[in-house]
C-alpha cells in the first residue's frame, strides 16, 4: 500500500465535478482509495478521520486542490497519477460549447447590459459578495448556495429592497420567471398563478399541481427558508407580492411556508391584504385558519392550496378530477398488514413533502419522529434508527454532509429503504421521488433495486410491506412522470397522486380506523 | 415594484453550476457562462478587504484614480537622452553605493548570483582586490545598498548598479521624471547573472572605457534623444514582446543610434569593436525597455487611492510590488522558481528564484502581457500559439485597461493590458504572467534558462490589506 498526497496551489474545481472525479478515481486500477477535494477545513476534517491529513494537506487553502491516492503496490502509482490528471484535464476542456467565460461578475454583467439575473450557486462564503457586486450592478439575484450568515442575508434584502430588485435565497432552490425554470424546477404550462415560495420542494409541489388541475403559473419566487424570520422579515415576500401584484400576467397569488415567525406573519398578511389580487396562504403547520382580510384565503395543504388558486382564476370545481383520497384502497393495503404493522417510515428528498406527511401523521399519532420535528423529544439524528412513525428529510444538511443533495443524487437514501423494510412494526415504507430542472435523470430507476430488495425482505418475513410512492413532476418533464410512475408500478408500489394525499395516504393505511 | 423584463424573460448570468446553465439552454433561454475561482485564493480575509473597497463611494474613487493612473502611464513619453556614469546622472548615487534588483534586502540574505554580482563590482569599482576580499567589504557595512527602484532605476537580473557603470537616461518628456538602467552585457556570464570572473570584470571595465562613453558621445550629437515608446510600438510589431525577445528592438536602437556613433571621435576599430559587441545578442535593447517602462510607470507613482501596481521587482529572494496608491512601500512575497527550458546540462534544481527589475515591462504591459505578440518564442514558455494569445488575453481580467499606443496585431491590435489593478488580482486569483530569464542559484555561474514565472500572490495580499486599511480610514 503506498499513499500519496499533493497540493495544487491555486487550482479550483467546483464541488460538483471534484465528486464526480472522485468516484472516478476511486474507479482507477490499483487504487483503493481516491480523494480529491479543495482544501477546505470541511475537506481537512475529512482527511483528518481518514487518518490522511499530512502537514502539507494541512497547510492547503480553501483555493487549493488537495490530491491524495493511496494505491496496492507502488508501481501502480504513475499510472494512477497520469489517469487522475486526465480526468482533471478533461474537466477544464469540458466548457461545453464553445461559449465565452467570464472570471468576474464585472466582466459577465459588462458582456450583455440586458441580463437582469444573476444565478449565484457558489460556495457560501463567497456568495454574499457576488450578490452584493449583481445587485449594486442592478440585477436581481437568485441565490441557490446557502450557509450564508442572516447578517449577510439581511443586508442584501435590505439592498435590493432600497433598488427594487428581487433577492431570491440564500437557499433558495426554484423559480420559474418568464416561463423558464431555474435550478430544480419543473415544466409547467405559463399562465396566470403566481406563486411564492420559501420552501423549495412546496414551491415545486403547487406548481406541479397547478399543472395538474389544469392552470398555469406565471411567475414562481423563492424567497429563501429564513426569509420569513424575525431577523429578515420577509423583505423578499413581501417585494414579491408587490411584484406579482403589479404584474398584468398573474391573477392570483399563492404563498407557501413553513409557519413563519408570527410577527412576521402578520406583517405579510397585512401586505397581502391589501392587495388587490386573491392570496391564497399555505404556511405548513401554522394553527392560523381564520383570514381578517377577505382577499386572503388560509389552506391547510399544498393540494388545496393549488386547488384555491386554479379556482379563483374562475375555474368550475366540477370540471376537475381533484383525486379524492381513495378509500377501497386504503381499505384494501389495511386488510394486508399484519396488527404489528402499525408504523410509517418516509424518506424523503423533498424537505416539504416530508413536512406535509409529517404534519398528517402528527394529526393522528402522538409518537411521530423525525429529524426536522421542533419538539425535542421526538427529534431523531441521522444516526439514529427510526422508531414509531419516522419521517426523515434526507436533504438536510446533517444527512447530506458534503454528500450531493437527494434530489441530484437519490443513492443515499437505497440503504435506508432496506433497513427500514427489516422492520416488522413498519406498514408503510413512503418515499418521493422528484423530477424535473436541475433533479437526477432518473430517481425511480437508481430505487428500484432497493425497493425490489425491502419487499423481498418483507415477504421472506411472512408480512405484506406497503411501499407509498409519490412522484412529483409533470407530464412534460423530463424523464414525465408516467414514465417513472410506470417504473413504480411495475413493482408493485403504490402510487400516491399529490404530496398532500402521500401524508394522508399513509397515515390512512396504518390508522386502525376512519375518521 | 415592477420587474417587467424579468418577468418578461430572464437573462441570467450563471456563477456557478454550470448543470443550471445547461437546464437554461435547453428551454430555449440564454444563459452567461462564467470561469470563476474563489477570490483571495479563498481566503475569508482577503474576501473582507475585497468586499470593504466595493462600497460604492469608495469603488468610484478608486476607479477613478486608477483610470488617472492608466491615462499617465499610456501618455508617457520615454525618450532615450543619453547615456552617463551612474555616479555622474543618478542623483543620491554615491562612490559606495551599490544599487540591486527587486525591493530591500540586506546582503546576508541575498541569494548566490547577487552576492556573486555584487562582489563581482565591489572588484570593479576597485573597493576590493579580490572576490575574497569583496565578500567580507560588502559585509562591513561600508557600502549602502539600495533597490534600484528606489533610485529611479532598474536593473536586470541581480540589477546590480556600482557608481562607474554607464547607464541610460531615459526622460518622459510628459511628465518630466527621469529613469536609469545599466547597459546589457550581452553574453550569459555576466555580472548580472552572479558570474564575476576576471572575463566579467575585463568586460564591465572595457564597457566602462569604451563602448558606455561611445554611446553617451553619439547621444550629446542627437539633441531630440530617441522616443522609445514609438520602437518598442514598432518592435512589438515585429514579434518582439520586449523582454524574452529583442531581436527587432535592438535591431531598431542600434538603427537609430548608428548614424551618431559614426560620428563619435572614436577609431573605426573600436567603432567595429562596439557594432560587434551589439551585434553578438539581441538584448542589447532589452534593459532600454526596462528603463522605458520605468519612465512611465513612475509617472503614475503617487496617485492617490489608485489600486495599480507601479513597479514588480525581485531580488532573488523576495519578490515586491509597488501600488500607486502607496508610494514608498513594498509588498513581497517569496520569490518563486521559473518554469522553462534550460541550457543543456543544467536541470530545474540549478536554478535560482526569480530575480531582476525586468518584469518592470510586464508592469508597463509588454514582455509576458504582450506575449502574443511575440509568437516566435513560445517555445521559450514552454506553450503554443494559441497558449501565447491567451497569456495575453487572460491579462485584461487583471488590468485597468489597454494601451492604445502599444498594440499587438495577432490580437486584432488590441492595446497592451496595462495597469494591472491589486483588487483584480486578487478578486481573479489569475497572477500577472512574467517572461524571464533564469541565473544560476550560486554565485559565479550566470545563465541557464528562460522561462515563465508568476508573482508569489503574498505580495498582491498584503497590498490589499495595506489598500484596505488606509483607503478606507
Amino acid at each position: 500500500m503506498t499513499t500519496h498526497h499533493t497540493v495544487k496551489k491555486n487550482t479550483y474545481v467546483d464541488s460538483v465535478s471534484l465528486m464526480s472525479i472522485s468516484t472516478k478515481a476511486n474507479q482507477i486500477e490499483g487504487v483503493t482509495q481516491a480523494f480529491v477535494a479543495m482544501g477546505t477545513p470541511m475537506n481537512k476534517e475529512v482527511l483528518a478521520n481518514l487518518d490522511l491529513l499530512t502537514d502539507e494537506l494541512d497547510a492547503a487553502t480553501g483555493g487549493d486542490l488537495m490530491v491524495v491516492l493511496e494505491v496496492e503496490n507502488p508501481d501502480q502509482l504513475d499510472g494512477a497519477l497520469q489517469a487522475l490528471e486526465d480526468l482533471l484535464a478533461r474537466k477544464n476542456n469540458d466548457t461545453g460549447a464553445s461559449q465565452t467565460r467570464y472570471r468576474t461578475l464585472d466582466a459577465a454583467l459588462e458582456s450583455d447590459p440586458d441580463s437582469n439575473l444573476v444565478m449565484i450557486s457558489v460556495n457560501g462564503t463567497f456568495a454574499a459578495r457576488e450578490a452584493q457586486k449583481a445587485l449594486n450592478g442592478g440585477k436581481n439575484v437568485l441565490m441557490f448556495s446557502d450557509n450564508v450568515s442572516v447578517a449577510d442575508e439581511l443586508a442584501l434584502k435590505q439592498l435590493a429592497h432600497s433598488k427594487g430588485l428581487l433577492m431570491m435565497g440564500p437557499d433558495c432552490g426554484t423559480a420559474i420567471l418568464g416561463g423558464v425554470a431555474l435550478a430544480f424546477g419543473n415544466a409547467v404550462r405559463r399562465g396566470t398563478i403566481g406563486i411564492i415560495g420559501a420552501s423549495g420542494t412546496g414551491s415545486q409541489e403547487i406548481s406541479v399541481r397547478v399543472h395538474d388541475f389544469g392552470g398555469g403559473v406565471s411567475q414562481l419566487i423563492g424567497t429563501g427558508g429564513r426569509d420569513l424570520s424575525a431577523e429578515i422579515g420577509g423583505i423578499t415576500m413581501i417585494d414579491a407580492i408587490h411584484a406579482l401584484d403589479a404584474d398584468p400576467e398573474t391573477e392570483v397569488i399563492v404563498l407557501v411556508s413553513k409557519p413563519p415567525a408570527p410577527e412576521v406573519e402578520d406583517k405579510v398578511l397585512a401586505v397581502a391584504g391589501k392587495i388587490s389580487k386573491p392570496v391564497i396562504v399555505c404556511f405548513l403547520g401554522s394553527e392560523r385558519n381564520e383570514s381578517p382580510y377577505a382577499n386572503v384565503t388560509f389552506v391547510a395543504g399544498t393540494k388545496p392550496a393549488a386547488l384555491a388558486a386554479v379556482l379563483a382564476t374562475g375555474v368550475d370545481e366540477s370540471t376537475l378530477d381533484l383525486h379524492s383520497l381513495n378509500w377501497p384502497l386504503i381499505e384494501e393495503v389495511r386488510a394486508k398488514l399484519n396488527p404489528e404493522q402499525k408504523y410509517i417510515r418516509g424518506l424523503f428528498c423533498g424537505g416539504t413533502l416530508c413536512d406535509e406527511a409529517l404534519y398528517a401523521a402528527l394529526a393522528k399519532f402522538p409518537d411521530v419522529y423525525s429529524n426536522i420535528q421542533k419538539d425535542p423529544a421526538y427529534q431523531l439524528s441521522a444516526r439514529s434508527a427510526s422508531k414509531a412513525h419516522t419521517f426523515l428529510d434526507l436533504g438536510d444538511d446533517e444527512f447530506t454532509d458534503g454528500k450531493p443533495h437527494p434530489m441530484i443524487d437519490p443513492s443515499n437514501r437505497l440503504a435506508r429503504i432496506v433497513t427500514e423494510a427489516a422492520d416488522p412494526e413498519v406498514g408503510v415504507l413512503v418515499m418521493d421521488f422528484i423530477v424535473g430542472f436541475g433533479s437526477h435523470e432518473d430517481p425511480v430507476g437508481v430505487t428500484i433495486p432497493a425497493i425490489v430488495e425491502a419487499q423481498r425482505i418483507a415477504r421472506e418475513g411472512g408480512r405484506h410491506l406497503e411501499i407509498l410512492g409519490y412522484v412529483l413532476g409533470t407530464d412534460l418533464d423530463t424523464p414525465s412522470v408516467a414514465e417513472q410512475i410506470a417504473q413504480l408500478e411495475a413493482v408493485g408500489v403504490t402510487i400516491a397522486s399529490s404530496s398532500t394525499n402521500t401524508g394522508l395516504l399513509a397515515r390512512e393505511f396504518v390508522a386502525q380506523e376512519n375518521n | 415594484m415592477t420587474l417587467t423584463s424579468l418577468f418578461a424573460k430572464p437573462v441570467v448570468v450563471n456563477l456557478g453550476l454550470d448543470m443550471f446553465a445547461d437546464d437554461i439552454t435547453r428551454q430555449g433561454a440564454s444563459a452567461i457562462r462564467m470561469d470563476w475561482a474563489p477570490p483571495g485564493g479563498g481566503d475569508p480575509t482577503m474576501v473582507a478587504h475585497l468586499r470593504a473597497l466595493e462600497e460604492p463611494a469608495l469603488a468610484a474613487t478608486i476607479d477613478e484614480a486608477n483610470a488617472e493612473a492608466f491615462a499617465r502611464i499610456t501618455s508617457a513619453q520615454p525618450v532615450l537622452t543619453g547615456f552617463g556614469p551612474a555616479i555622474d546622472v543618478v542623483p543620491g548615487m554615491t562612490a559606495t553605493t551599490i544599487l540591486h534588483a527587486g525591493p530591500p534586502i540586506e546582503w546576508e540574505r541575498m541569494n548566490g548570483p547577487m552576492k556573486g554580482a555584487v562582489t563581482g563590482a565591489l572588484v570593479f569599482e576597485g573597493l576590493a582586490t579580490t572576490v575574497e576580499e569583496a565578500y567580507e567589504v560588502a559585509g562591513s557595512g561600508e557600502i549602502t545598498f539600495a533597490p534600484c527602484h528606489e533610485y529611479g532605476a532598474v536593473g536586470s537580473m541581480a540589477g546590480v548598479t556600482s557608481a562607474s557603470m554607464y547607464m541610460h537616461v531615459v526622460e518622459n518628456k510628459t511628465h518630466g521624471n527621469i529613469a536609469y538602467t545599466n547597459l546589457s552585457e550581452q553574453l550569459s556570464k555576466i555580472l548580472r547573472m552572479g558570474a564575476n570572473d576576471q572575463s566579467v570584470i575585463d568586460r564591465l571595465v572595457w564597457m566602462r572605457e569604451l563602448f558606455g562613453p561611445m554611446l553617451a558621445e553619439a547621444m550629446t550629437l542627437n539633441p531630440d534623444g530617441i522616443d522609445l515608446r514609438l520602437m518598442m510600438a514598432q518592435a512589438l510589431h515585429m514579434g518582439d514582446e520586449c523582454h524574452n525577445r529583442n531581436v527587432a528592438g535592438t535591431t531598431l536602437l542600434i538603427q537609430a543610434l548608428s548614424p551618431y556613433l559614426v560620428e563619435t571621435s572614436f577609431s573605426n576599430a573600436e567603432k567595429r569593436a562596439v557594432l560587434d559587441f551589439v551585434a553578438s545578442s539581441d538584448y542589447f535593447s532589452g534593459p532600454t525597455w526596462m528603463a522605458a517602462a520605468k519612465a512611465a510607470m513612475d509617472a503614475a507613482q503617487g496617485v492617490e487611492n489608485s489600486t495599480v501596481v507601479t513597479a514588480m521587482a525581485r531580488n532573488g529572494v523576495d519578490f515586491g510590488i509597488r501600488v500607486a496608491g502607496l508610494p514608498g512601500q513594498w509588498f513581497t512575497g517569496p520569490a518563486q522558481q521559473v518554469m522553462g527550458p534550460m541550457f543543456a546540462g543544467y536541470k530545474p534544481e540549478d536554478s535560482g528564484l526569480d530575480i531582476g527589475d525586468s518584469a518592470i515591462t510586464e508592469t508597463y504591459g509588454i514582455g509576458g502581457f504582450s506575449m502574443a505578440a511575440a509568437p516566435a518564442i513560445v517555445a521559450l514558455v514552454g506553450g503554443t500559439v494559441d497558449e501565447a494569445m491567451d497569456y495575453s488575453r487572460s491579462m485584461n481580467d487583471i488590468t485597468t485597461g489597454n494601451n492604445p499606443n502599444v498594440t499587438i496585431p495577432a490580437l486584432n491590435f488590441m492595446g497592451a493590458p496595462t495597469g494591472i489593478d491589486v483588487r483584480k488580482v486578487m478578486e481573479t486569483g489569475v497572477l500577472p504572467v512574467i517572461n524571464t530569464a533564469i541565473a544560476h542559484k550560486d554565485a559565479g555561474i550566470g545563465m541557464i534558462g528562460a522561462g515563465i514565472v508568476n508573482p508569489p500572490v503574498e505580495a498582491f495580499a498584503k497590498a490589499l490589506t495595506a489598500i484596505s486599511s488606509s483607503y478606507t480610514a
